[in-house]
């Protein structure tokens, strides 16, 4: 991909160490330097055959969600787009009901 | 339609509320939603909690959770009721019945599709991702 990607890409990383996305942790190569790791898409939701993502399951939802209140990217997560929806759909509403925060400063 | 509809309706009360009240409150939306015709499937106190931003200079508050089943007619008195009550800080009501069709939906499609490859694992599955799901195989493919 593009320059603009990688860099983008590896903002993200930084801050990702702090929530559990465990996808990346068998990538053996590549420390800093040489960023041309392939993540493997693998959408954890797929796997465990989740077919209701519940708004209330703040643990699951929590996992979805850095710091700064904003939902987690695809591009992160390796979600695939049916179970990003649903979880997009499900942190909304967790937002509405003042179970996750809009933003956090 | 024909069929009844399933809802959700997850409010919070005003923390400031005691027990009795958060009882008295709960007590008359279930008979409203009984008057309307509908049936509560499952009812539950989730508890005071805090929220993850003020409402109405509120910091915490008590989370009501109500399953029900119905025309529809319930939540539409139940949701006027909530709005002028000003004890309920917020409430919102989830379509259950949808959601799970959709789930039943997914599940055929991946009876189906395993049905169709028996030996399904293949290419999807070469790498033995980290931890979580010892048995995942099958179902990680497309992505």
């Amino acid at each position: 991909m593009s320059a603009n990607y990688e860099d983008r890409n590896r903002n993200y990383e930084d801050r990702q160490r702090n929530y559990d996305n465990d996808d990346d942790g068998d990538r053996g190569r590549g420390g800093r330097g040489g960023r041309r790791i392939h993540r493997r898409r693998i959408c954890r939701f797929c796997i465990e055959k989740v077919d209701i993502i519940d708004f209330k399951d703040l643990r699951l939802l929590s996992n979805y969600v850095p710091e700064r209140g904003k939902i987690l990217p695809r591009r992160i997560s390796g979600n695939c787009a049916i179970h990003q929806r649903m979880l997009a759909e499900a942190i909304k509403r967790a937002r509405n009901i003042a179970l996750l925060p809009y933003t956090t400063d | 339609m024909a069929g009844l509809r399933q809802y959700e309706v997850l409010f919070i009360v005003d923390p400031t509320a005691d027990d009795d009240e958060v009882a008295k409150i709960t007590d008359t939306f279930t008979q409203i939603i009984t008057d309307q015709g509908g049936t509560i499937t499952r009812a539950e106190t989730l508890g005071r909690r805090q929220l993850a931003y003020e409402i109405l200079r509120k910091k915490e508050g008590i989370f009501i959770d109500i399953e029900l089943e119905g025309s529809g007619k319930e939540i539409a008195e139940l949701e006027r009721r909530m709005r002028v009550n000003d004890r309920v800080l917020r409430y919102l009501t989830v379509r259950l019945d949808e959601e799970r069709q959709r789930a039943e939906k997914f599940k055929d499609k991946r009876a189906r599709k395993a049905a169709k490859r028996p030996f399904g694992a293949g290419q999807s599955a070469r790498r033995g991702t980290s931890d979580f799901a010892p048995a995942a195989a099958d179902e990680a493919s497309e992505g």
